[in-house]
């Protein structure tokens, strides 16, 4: 804010700058609301929260103050990669959290006698589930998406963070959110909305947050140096509006009291349904894809050192998903109380979404196109490679799902949960791995990774586990909807539902045992990236026996 | 009021959405931006150094 009109010269922080002022006012009338909250909350987990909030304003007020008078510069010249190497720590902290409670949950589902306590309720699966859910997606994607779009939209601007300490807010913000929507699951408080649980004060909560960030984003934009505006930061931008109006518009809520955790939505019946996924679809468009394919666009030619294959195949595959992606929705509730015309027209769009994103999957992989090698030579160009393919399968699957027919099938089966996770496995965590493999070298200036060879370790326990998963998700989901749809000659169901559960036993633990090699992977990967970031090179790697990674 | 908004989506909306992603069609396609998107096409690869200044 302060900076704003300035253009190369490097402007120091006067102390009290706009950003300061705003966000330490800002803090103060937090700590006041928190405080009052905290005296009056009608149940205990408001109260639990209402004591976050109040600890978290109370060190923000703190390390305002420690920046405002430690003297801080600010320097205009300069980019703000600080709160990208922030992003990048809390990705990998949320991430081995969010796959262990996945292992954690999958092993219950496989072991339901061993591991159900019958005293500790905020151990059971339907708490953890939740908890697991939004740690892998809003948690260690949300931070990958913050870390990369402040890196992308500075590099490809060439100016520095709008805002000043704005961008610190909103990473300190996003992860307080995350911190009292896991806390709070825990406890039992949930809206019983896929991928939208966090109760109306965690929702608004994010709201100021995200608001925040559009602001610095548009801000960044703004005064860019460079005249065109790069294809993945039209990816972020739709990702952080998107996102915006989506979450706005699903957690309109009203709350039972304004010092109680709980609320009741604004819709009712089919309407709720129909607004519930509209937002949980389009979190899945905008936030699992647009997001990542900004990702995408920046960090495979940026790595392969080539540029996109196709410029003008990127922005019609922009286009193409903006347009078509919000109205897929209704896919989600085939044979219920929607009118058919709807479901018609959710299965519709998704079978169109095909194009796009085939269109962008070829754009990815065709950046290669005369550099294939770097697939058998680079472990981290390999992984990216092999997350846009997951990606187009994804893609093909979810749209061959949307399909009224085959979702009678499919549908509440293991069959969503495989395809899920082929997705998240293989397209989200592989794309965020190979842009966090580039980005700690980057940001701590290192000239290489501490081991290309434990890349390449992680790249195949991850594979190999996420193979386990999906297959063993696609042969249980469909045999549990045959099982389900099954009659006898009297017209009767061949199995009860009990028989349909131990079926699927064996594949649960197969299940679980993918679940485990991809944490193991990303174990591996943490361990890297914290070597690294040190300065350290394993001894047999010095002289670059395998590819170097490239500085810049 | 449901009818009414219906019948504005069935026919202007729809009318607009078609138009709107035929002028993103004809913005992308149009020889004379060729040049724009080849230079923006290598904007990653040469974000030079650290530095923005």
């Amino acid at each position: 804010m302060q900076h704003n009109e300035t253009g190369h010269r490097p402007a120091a922080a006067s102390g009290a700058g706009v950003d300061t002022t705003f966000i330490g006012a800002f803090l103060v009338i937090g700590t006041v609301l928190a405080l009052i909250v905290a005296s009056k909350a009608v149940d205990t987990p408001m109260q639990v929260h209402a004591l976050i909030f109040l600890i978290a304003f109370v060190l923000g007020i703190i390390a305002l103050g420690a920046h405002h008078f430690g003297g801080a510069m600010h320097d205009e010249s300069k980019y703000e990669f600080g709160v990208v190497k922030a992003g990048v720590t809390a990705s990998m902290f949320w991430g081995i959290a969010g796959f262990l409670v996945g292992v954690i949950i999958a092993l219950q589902l496989a072991f339901p006698n061993i591991l159900y306590f019958d005293h500790l309720p905020f151990l059971n699966f339907g708490r953890l589930r939740p908890l697991h859910t939004s740690a892998v997606i809003f948690a260690f994607g949300g931070n990958v998406l913050i870390a990369t779009s402040f890196y992308v939209v500075q590099r490809t601007t060439r100016a520095r963070l709008w805002g000043g300490l704005a961008s610190w807010f909103v990473f300190w913000g996003y992860n307080l959110f995350i911190v009292v929507a896991a806390t709070g699951y825990l406890m039992g408080v949930t809206e019983s909305r896929e991928y939208a649980e966090p109760e109306w004060y965690a929702d608004l909560w994010l709201t100021i947050v995200w608001v925040v960030y559009l602001l610095v984003f548009l801000g960044t934009l703004w005064k860019r140096k460079e005249p065109h505006i790069y294809v993945a930061n039209w990816f972020y931008l739709a990702f952080i509006i998107t996102i915006a109006m989506l979450h706005i518009v699903n957690n309109l809520s009203v709350p039972v009291s304004l010092v109680g955790s709980k609320s009741y939505s604004l819709f009712a019946g089919v309407q709720d349904a129909l607004t519930q996924w509209w937002y949980g679809h389009n979190a899945v468009g905008f936030f699992l894809t647009a997001g990542f394919l900004a990702i995408m666009y920046y960090f495979i030619p940026k790595r392969a050192e080539r540029p996109v294959y196709s410029y003008r195949l990127s922005i019609v595959h922009f286009w193409a998903l903006i347009f078509l992606y919000i109205w897929a929705g209704p896919h989600h509730l085939h044979y219920t109380a929607l009118p058919e015309w709807a479901q018609t027209l959710g299965m519709t769009f998704s079978i169109m979404l095909w194009m796009p994103s085939w269109g962008g999957a070829i754009n990815g992989l065709m950046t290669l196109s005369g550099a294939w090698d770097k697939i058998r030579t680079d472990p981290v160009i390999r992984m990216m490679i092999v997350s846009v393919a997951f990606y187009a399968m994804s893609t093909f699957e979810g749209p061959m799902m949307s399909i009224r027919a085959v979702n009678s099938l499919s549908h509440y089966t293991d069959w969503t949960i495989g395809h899920v996770h082929s997705g998240a496995l293989g397209w989200v965590g592989y794309i965020s791995f190979g842009a966090l493999y580039c980005l700690v070298p980057w940001l701590w200036k290192r000239k290489q990774l501490y081991s290309n060879a434990l890349v390449e370790w992680h790249f195949w326990i991850s594979t190999i586990g996420i193979v386990l998963y999906i297959t063993a998700m696609w042969v249980s989901g469909i045999m549990q909807g045959l099982m389900w749809r099954a009659y006898n000659e009297f017209g009767f169901l061949e199995f009860s539902f009990v028989e349909t559960v131990e079926a699927m036993h064996p594949y649960y633990i197969i299940r679980a045992l993918g679940g485990l090699l991809f944490l193991i992977g990303a174990i591996l990967m943490a361990y890297n990236l914290w070597r690294t970031a040190r300065g350290d090179v394993r001894q047999k790697e010095l002289s670059g026996a395998l590819a170097p990674a490239p500085a810049e | 009021m449901y009818e009414k908004l219906a019948h504005v989506a069935q026919t202007w909306g729809l009318a607009l959405f078609i138009i709107a992603f035929v002028l993103v069609l004809i913005y992308t396609f149009n020889p004379a931006n060729r040049k724009k998107f080849d230079e923006a096409k290598r904007i990653p690869l040469e974000d030079g150094d650290d530095d923005n200044g």
